[in-house]
């Protein structure tokens, strides 16, 4: 095969001609993939041939070697390495021959590849030689030939983990890549290349850290980088003293002040890719000195694996005017651009880091600077002040910071209404905003809000809210934590006088003409949804008058014609907020009978508009009609039924929808209510939902977040449908039971213990479920042989020590379920297991009361068993 | 230029609402799961103390240290919701009244029509006779009063209520009836079904209940006539829809018992003990014969009667919750007559009435008479008071 005019071809102009080279480019590579592989690097490789081509080899090749999706990439990688030898090294050396090609798409491209085929080879122990012959010759090569080396060093540290790599090749890289980061290295290209190889190949250095003379010489130089004349290498070195300021907190100590030195250097003076990795810096301390506190505080006092230097807090005199000096660099119009972020934001950022950090100490620090610049004339000062003052509200105490917003208070209204520039408006209401989420309800015997001064910050928002889209939206988010600070409170809330005014208000925002364009209409749709969930008895009619307003709302969007695919984007954002805030209503309502009586004469309308919304798409189900769809369910109970033959075919897609697992776990969730609605009338729809909930669960291509879920779902179903689930019982347990054997070890981090603790609370919900389904059913026997595994599952959790208190509970209730179902088919078993003595005595001392719970249950249970 | 990879723009919304959404609809599933399970387990729960308040007919050996739910324990809803009959069986004297009391669901007085009442309501002519709770369990059948004390010990053909059934689940099972006792057929009719067979009604309608009870009490051969181990004949009532003809048909309908008024139960209703508004009693001289009191003797009292309950504070007040007060008592009767807070009172009401302004009790004309008969549990209801007063 002519692969030049080809790979020509697959880039003409002419749609046909692409198309076709496309597709024989396909049937190449299904039909004969390694001599597709080495056809493609043999043209990377081959100088003759025009860049474009190679260029395009090249990028074939690593698609065909790594792809985003975890079961391509697996299919991939396990096709690669099935490959006979001979073919790869020839691929490989045509490879390392193109690395040292003086076309640089050509080596460029190559350094990727061969950074991917390490990444499938070397944990497997194959192609040894790689590192060695990469450096072999470093010095010697040509310097575009040395920059494809250390790059493709970079990109191979990112593709591998350390564990794969010995020492003695660690410490070669590392010699390399910092001799190619110094000063001495006269190429700036080369040295930009070392300078970002050593940002990823910081992680393999864990040894040469712990040596002092090793990680002297590798800061030295880092911050010598910091200085260099080009740009993109100072950016590039800062990017490094960022990564080692998380990966290597304990080892800064000898190192910080001159590092403060340089960052704040940097950030009163260099170009801003450059300040912005210096503040970076700083806010990056400031993250790992609130995580080892937060441990400190916690009840691990004292054993926490890093002691805490308190880097910012001996900073603080001078980081924070350096911070404050940065809030003044704003740029015109940074509210309206949704991805802006400059030295003013990232100060802004950090000095709120810093509050969280040192707490107290920060606020005679940033007082004064407020207090000098809030009634400027220049809106730069103003805004600086708000915004300084907006970023230090969450670490110091309320008592602390009570008073002073006593004092602020009336300013900022006062501001938010009558300050000329909309910049400073938007950081006030956003200000407002931070003091209602993080002061209100704090337990403070002075209260921010008064009756006397509830009125004006009400009428002052609500004004605010035809402001300008930006001001809006802010003032519709301070309105949002104005809301949830009163929230499950007990006495009246003093919003409610103003409950109708503020929902009046929040439904004209939605409604205005400029609001297409930014984030407004989701602000005033969510803030309404608070105002909702926050709302008391008192204003339960006024939440039951808003369901026919959002219904005709949700109406009129189904009415509209033909739409182009941006209107039909737009479309589906506005249903997707409406069905949201009828989830709200749904569920507030639903929540009390007299609400929910009422509201049940809306239910059949309100179904059939979200039947009409799912009829809007083709392939796939709308999230939040489902997940309103889910609270219609629990508050309709046993007569959702009557939806069930037309809103089935909904459910089954949503089941199906992989790509956004969201969807399917959202589904899978209103599986569950319906089940619970429907009990015994779920029936004729299980063999489908069943048949799905299995695939799911065999899919490697299905999120595995969604699969606990989709096990408590099977308790939900048994539950329902009680000894029914005789026909699936085989088909569940046997997945239950693979489940619940990768799940009783854990090695891995703190997330995969998480994980793992989910996956077993959902395995032995569905074990409680199938329990108590078949309770009291002469088909109870069909259980007794999955029995002993069960009991096995649960001894085994219980000696691995690391569940959690959720796991805990559930686990000690299904001893109890199978024990009150089994009974005495099950005592003598039950008798010898573990779980029957020392963790349900350790369930019965339990601190938590749910665990203590479901432990007199089980213990009550088990007495009977074995009695009887 | 972008935010560093976790870093979030500080002054973009902090909050996702969806991403809250998700979460709250996850958490009330969690908390709907919770519940289902925890009402499974509850049927069990009440069959289980049941059985383990009965350790000596079963002689506990096991290595597992065995003990009945010592009452301290019984705090959590799941385990004191469920009543545990047995047990409140060995409760004596005024205990065991109130525990009773407690248990039974008892009408208000219909003073208005209900909104929907042809749509959510049943009606029924009420048997004249003894309320009471009859609770089949273990081989045997007792039946309690409202105030608790026994009216008949026997067996019966409902599930665990006689000794000759030789099915193991009987043992396990037990069923609470909530019936009245007509003298003049010997007969249990059946108005309301709490448990059958283990299973519990306290969280089903009334819809369900009725359901229930008809097809079920049939099925089991209670309704045959008596013999040897089934002493006394369960009957159920017709309970009809509470439109025009259901209401004429119980109104004015031929029953094979004497009529004591109408019961109005909503269809939606769960079982709920003590004083319900969802649960309604109409009385006149075409439907019951007790229209007013009578005397032991069946002889009208010159005077209509009401029990109020005496606080400590010298207030009178009914059964309901809250309780309306309807007078204050004299000191001096008090010490006089040795009473005590708590105590029942009988009052007639004199010549003055009762005089009700905007629908609140105003003024009532009391005549103390003495305490109450001992047997009383409590207090007549507001309601009571008021229908006196429509008379």
């Amino acid at each position: 095969m002519e692969v030049t005019q080809v790979l020509f071809n697959a880039q003409s102009i002419d749609g046909t001609v692409r198309k076709n080279a496309e597709e024989s480019l396909k049937q190449f590579q299904e039909q004969n993939l390694p001599g597709f592989l080495l056809s493609l690097s043999g043209e990377l490789a081959n100088e003759e041939k025009p860049i474009e081509t190679r260029k395009l080899a090249g990028l074939i090749l690593k698609n065909a070697l790594d792809a985003k999706e975890q079961h391509r990439k697996f299919e991939l990688v396990q096709r690669w390495l099935s490959l006979d030898a001979t073919g790869k090294s020839q691929i490989k050396a045509c490879l390392l021959q193109t690395l040292s090609s003086p076309v640089f798409d050509a080596h460029s491209t190559t350094s990727q590849v061969i950074a991917k085929v390490a990444g499938i080879e070397l944990p497997q122990k194959q192609w040894p030689e790689l590192i060695g012959s990469l450096l072999s010759n470093v010095h010697q090569i040509p310097a575009y030939a040395k920059q494809a080396t250390l790059e493709t060093l970079g990109y191979l540290c990112e593709e591998v983990s350390p564990d794969v790599i010995d020492q003695d090749q660690v410490n070669k890289i590392l010699t390399a890549v910092v001799q190619g980061m110094s000063a001495s290295e006269g190429n700036i290209d080369v040295r930009l290349a070392a300078t970002r190889a050593l940002y990823n190949a910081l992680g393999f250095a864990q040894a040469n850290f712990s040596n002092d003379m090793e990680r002297d010489y590798i800061m030295r130089v880092v911050c010598e980088a910091t200085l260099s004349p080009e740009v993109r290498i100072r950016q590039a070195a800062f990017e490094c003293l960022v990564s080692i300021s998380s990966t290597y907190y304990e080892k800064l100590t000898p190192y910080i002040q001159d590092i403060f030195n340089i960052t704040s250097k940097a950030v009163r003076e260099d170009e801003e890719p450059v300040a912005l990795q210096a503040i970076e810096f700083w806010s990056s301390i400031c993250d790992e000195e609130i995580d080892i506190l937060e441990e400190y505080g916690g009840e691990f006092t004292g054993d926490s694996d890093v002691p805490c230097f308190y880097f910012i807090k001996k900073a603080l005199p001078a980081l924070v005017p350096m911070l404050l000096e940065t809030l003044l660099k704003q740029e015109e119009d940074q509210d309206q651009d949704e991805g802006a972020w400059n030295i003013a934001m990232a100060g802004g950022t950090c000095l709120g880091l810093v509050a969280q950090t040192v707490g107290d100490d920060i606020v005679p620090l940033v007082v004064p600077f407020v207090e000098e610049n809030i009634t400027k004339p220049d809106w730069r000062q103003r805004e600086a002040a708000t915004y300084a003052f907006g970023s230090i509200l969450d670490g110091p105490s309320p008592e602390n910071l009570i008073p002073l917003v006593n004092v602020a208070l009336t300013f900022m209204l006062s501001a938010l209404t009558k300050d000329p520039n909309s910049h400073v408006k938007d950081t006030t209401a956003w200000a407002l905003g931070r003091i209602f989420e993080f002061l209100l309800g704090s337990a403070v015997d002075l209260p921010i809000i008064t009756q006397a001064n509830c009125q004006q910050i009400v009428t002052v928002l609500l004004q605010s809210m035809k402001d300008t889209p930006n001001v809006a939206e802010k003032a519709c988010g301070a309105l949002y934590f104005l809301a949830q600070g009163y929230e499950g409170e007990g006495e009246p809330s003093p919003l409610t006088p103003f409950f109708q005014e503020i929902v009046q208000s929040l439904l004209t925002v939605t409604h205005r003409e400029d609001v297409g364009d930014s984030r407004l209409r989701t602000a005033a749709y969510e803030t309404l949804n608070e105002v909702v969930r926050c709302s008391t008895v008192e204003t339960a009619p006024l939440v039951l008058q808003l369901v026919p307003v959002i219904m005709m709302e949700l109406h009129n969007t189904l009415e509209g014609q033909k739409l182009s695919s941006d209107e039909r984007e737009k479309q589906s954002e506005l249903q997707g907020l409406l069905c949201g805030c009828l989830q709200v209503i749904i569920q507030k309502l639903g929540a009390s009978e007299p609400t929910k009586y009422v509201f049940m004469q809306y239910a059949d309308q309100i179904m059939g508009l979200f039947l009409r919304v799912f009829a809007c798409r083709s392939a796939t189900v709308h999230e939040e009609a489902m997940l309103a769809i889910g609270a219609l369910a629990y508050a309709t109970g046993a007569d959702f039924a009557k939806y069930m033959p037309e809103f089935y075919r909904y459910l089954e897609m949503g089941l199906q929808n992989f790509e956004e697992y969201q969807v399917c776990a959202v589904t899978v969730g209103v599986v569950g209510d319906i089940s619970r609605a429907l009990e015994e009338k779920i029936v004729p729809y299980c063999d489908g939902i069943m048949t799905q909930l299995l695939k799911n669960l065999s899919s490697n291509q299905l999120h595995r977040s969604v699969k606990p879920p989709i096990f408590s779902c099977f308790g939900d179903i048994a539950l329902a449908v009680g000894e029914y689930f005789e026909k699936y019982l085989m088909w569940a347990m046997s997945a239950l039971q693979s489940a619940a054997d990768l799940s009783t070890h854990i090695a891995g981090d703190d997330e995969l213990v998480e994980y793992t603790n989910s996956l077993r609370n959902g395995i032995l919900e569905a074990y409680s479920g199938i329990f108590q389904g078949f309770k009291n059913s002469p088909k109870t026997q069909l259980l007794i042989p999955y029995a002993p595994h069960i009991l096995q599952f649960l001894d085994g959790i219980y000696m691995e020590k690391d569940m959690d208190d959720m796991v805990m509970k559930t686990a000690i209730g299904v001893l109890g379920d199978l024990a009150d179902t089994l009974g005495n088919h099950a005592s003598s078993m039950i008798q010898q297991s573990v779980s029957s003595k020392d963790f349900l005595n350790e369930c019965l001392s339990s601190e938590d009361l749910l665990v203590k719970e479901s432990a007199q249950w089980a213990k009550l249970a088990i007495s009977r068993a074995i009695s009887v | 230029m972008a935010p560093h990879d976790n870093r979030r723009p500080f002054k973009r919304a902090a909050i996702s609402d969806q991403q809250k959404r998700r979460e709250l609809s996850l958490l009330r599933q969690a908390q709907n799961r919770r519940d289902a399970q925890q009402q499974a387990r509850c049927l069990a729960s009440s069959i289980l103390s049941l059985q383990s308040a009965a350790p000596e007919s079963q002689p506990e050996q096991s290595d597992i240290e065995l003990e009945t739910v010592p009452e301290a324990e019984q705090e959590s809803e799941a385990f004191s919701k469920d009543l545990d009959v047995r047990q409140a069986s060995k409760l004596r004297g005024p205990e065991v009244r109130k525990w009773f009391a407690r248990q039974l669901m008892l009408p208000e007085w219909m003073i208005d029509v209900p909104d929907r009442l042809a749509q959510d309501w049943y009606v029924f002519a009420r048997p004249a006779g003894k309320r009471c709770f009859v609770v089949s369990s273990n081989g045997t059948t007792v039946s309690r009063q409202r105030n608790g004390s026994i009216l008949h010990h026997f067996p019966s053909a409902l599930p665990a209520g006689a000794k000759i059934r030789d099915g193991s689940g009987s043992a396990q099972s037990y069923c609470i009836l909530d019936c009245i006792f007509h003298e003049l057929d010997q007969t249990y009719y059946v108005i309301d079904m709490v448990c059958w067979n283990g299973y519990s009604l306290y969280d089903c309608t009334a819809e369900f209940r009725f359901y229930w009870l008809n097809s079920k009490l049939e099925e089991s051969g209670a309704c045959n006539a008596p013999s040897h181990y089934h002493k006394f004949r369960f009957s159920a009532v017709p309970v009809y829809n509470c439109d025009q003809s259901g209401l004429h048909a119980a109104y004015t309908g031929v029953v094979p018992y004497a009529k004591d008024g109408l019961l109005f139960y909503n269809k939606h209703a769960l079982y709920q003990t003590g004083n319900t508004p969802l649960a309604l009693v109409w009385k006149d001289e075409n439907c019951s014969q007790f229209v007013i009191d009578t005397d032991g003797k069946g002889e009208i009292p010159s005077q209509q009667q009401v029990v109020l309950e005496l606080q400590d504070d010298r207030k009178l007040v009914t059964s309901d919750d809250p309780p309306v007060l309807f007078g204050c008592l004299d000191g001096d009767i008090i010490e006089k007559s040795g009473l005590h807070t708590g105590n029942l009172l009988r009052f007639a009401i004199g010549d003055g009435g009762l005089s009700f302004v905007d629908g609140k009790l105003e003024k009532a004309d009391l005549i103390y008479l003495g305490k109450s008969n001992r047997a009383r549990a409590f207090a007549d209801s507001y309601s009571k008071g008021f229908q006196l007063k429509s008379l």
